[in-house]
């Protein structure tokens, strides 16, 4: 059986976020290692992206979903949280098909953390009519990752995948 | 035991984040709008992952330590009034939408504070899980920090209340910095910071720092209010019902 690296994350690059199904785990920079162990066991690293990310489980379930279909079933899944995700390991791709799926992506990550108060986070380019006339409506948006923001030019309000 | 002091140290962070998680959750769909239920639901979820992962740490240095088979779900649902070390102010009553900001105020101020301290620490695990969370945490400061301010020095009824709410709330803020016996960082050295912080919202906000200096104790050492008794049997009942339930 073909149990090198770039197998398994040709495996693992078909394993989508359940709640943002066009990013796979990959886009999201969640998967932080893979090993082979001798006797064939394959253990997958990854790293939640919030502390609460009620995703996490349904990730893991379906990672090993997806090696069983390819055959492996000595599967472990191990979380680390050192070092913290980052949306700067978002890929570019994932940041691309974020956008044409409606929402916005982060914007020079982390950098952009520890803001001032009452800082409104304006010029995030809207994903509908590509403006730069938004404001933030909300830091908190519809999951964990997302903030709610609206574009003042189309009116309609989006999701952006705030930096963290 | 062994690790016994550091056990206690991570149940305390881990029960003070879940209690604070499960008032804020009565916020669910009775936020003053929707995308301030929104906020302080997900501020919820943030602190419930906390607890989670201090729970985790803690049944591993448990079973470790002690033989025994204790999980995440078992510290938080199995666990009596007495054996929980959360912080007081986090059992309190949310009140009105004041008391639950300003009790967020000043939870988050301190919790960035020890969080910032905690990832110095020499246990890589208690390190992992500051760093991760403090990243939220901050979130959760500059967001109560933005409503403290747009209350204090909003209208005369909404100034009217964040003062009720500093009237209350402001004997369980001593608590944070009174050192137990297992204390994982050093919460003493942290009032001062915490202080200024709190002073330069309030000045923002038109609020004065109270005077009174009594502060009321007891979380740490499990002697709680009697709010707890009633918090828990709505969280715990159903694995005391059925146990082992899962989703």
């Amino acid at each position: 059986m073909n149990n090198t690296k770039e197998h398994i994350y040709s495996i693992l690059a078909e394993v989508t976020d359940p709640e943002i199904p066009v990013l796979t785990i990959l886009d999201l920079g969640i998967v932080r290692d893979v090993i082979c162990t001798q006797d064939n066991e394959i253990e997958i690293i990854i790293t939640p992206t919030y502390s609460g990310c009620p995703a996490m489980d349904a990730i893991a379930f379906d990672i090993k979903l997806k090696m069983v279909e390819a055959g492996f079933t000595h599967v472990k899944i191990t979380y680390t949280l050192s070092p913290a995700w980052t949306t700067d390991w978002m890929t570019a791709s994932g940041k691309q098909k974020l956008n044409e799926y409606g929402i916005a992506p982060p914007i020079n990550a982390s950098s952009r953390m520890n803001k001032l108060l009452f800082d409104e986070d304006e010029h995030i380019p809207c994903p509908h009519c590509g403006s730069t006339h938004t404001k933030l409506l909300s830091e908190f948006g519809s999951t964990a990752c997302k903030a709610l923001h609206q574009c003042m030019d189309c009116k309609e309000p989006f999701d952006y995948f705030k930096c963290h | 035991m062994k690790n016994e002091n550091l056990i206690k140290g991570v149940l305390h962070i881990a029960d003070t984040a879940l209690i604070l998680g499960q008032r804020n959750a009565a916020w669910c769909a009775h936020g003053p709008i929707l995308e301030q239920d929104i906020a302080i639901t997900n501020i919820t979820l943030d602190l419930i992952g906390q607890a989670r992962n201090f729970y985790q740490y803690a049944a591993l240095l448990i079973n470790e330590a002690d033989n025994k088979n204790e999980t995440e779900d078992t510290l938080a649902f199995l666990r009596n009034e007495r054996d929980f070390k959360n912080l007081l102010i986090c059992e309190l009553p949310n009140g009105d939408w004041a008391q639950t900001i300003l009790r967020q105020f000043f939870f988050s101020s301190f919790q960035q504070l020890m969080y910032q301290e905690m990832i110095k620490s020499s246990d890589s695990q208690i390190a992992a899980i500051a760093a991760k969370s403090i990243k939220e945490t901050n979130y959760h400061v500059k967001w109560s920090s933005e409503w403290v301010i747009r209350l204090g020095d909003g209208t005369d009824e909404s100034n009217q209340r964040m003062k009720n709410a500093i009237e209350y709330l402001w004997q369980y803020t001593g608590e944070f910095f009174i050192a137990s016996e297992y204390e994982i960082i050093d919460v003493a050295a942290l009032k001062n910071q915490w202080l200024e912080k709190v002073k330069s919202i309030f000045d923002e906000a038109m609020l004065t720092m109270p005077e009174n200096t009594f502060m009321q104790t007891g979380g740490k050492t499990g002697v709680h209010t009697e709010h707890l008794g009633f918090v828990l049997p709505e969280m715990q009942s159903l694995q005391r019902n059925f146990p082992g339930a899962e989703w």
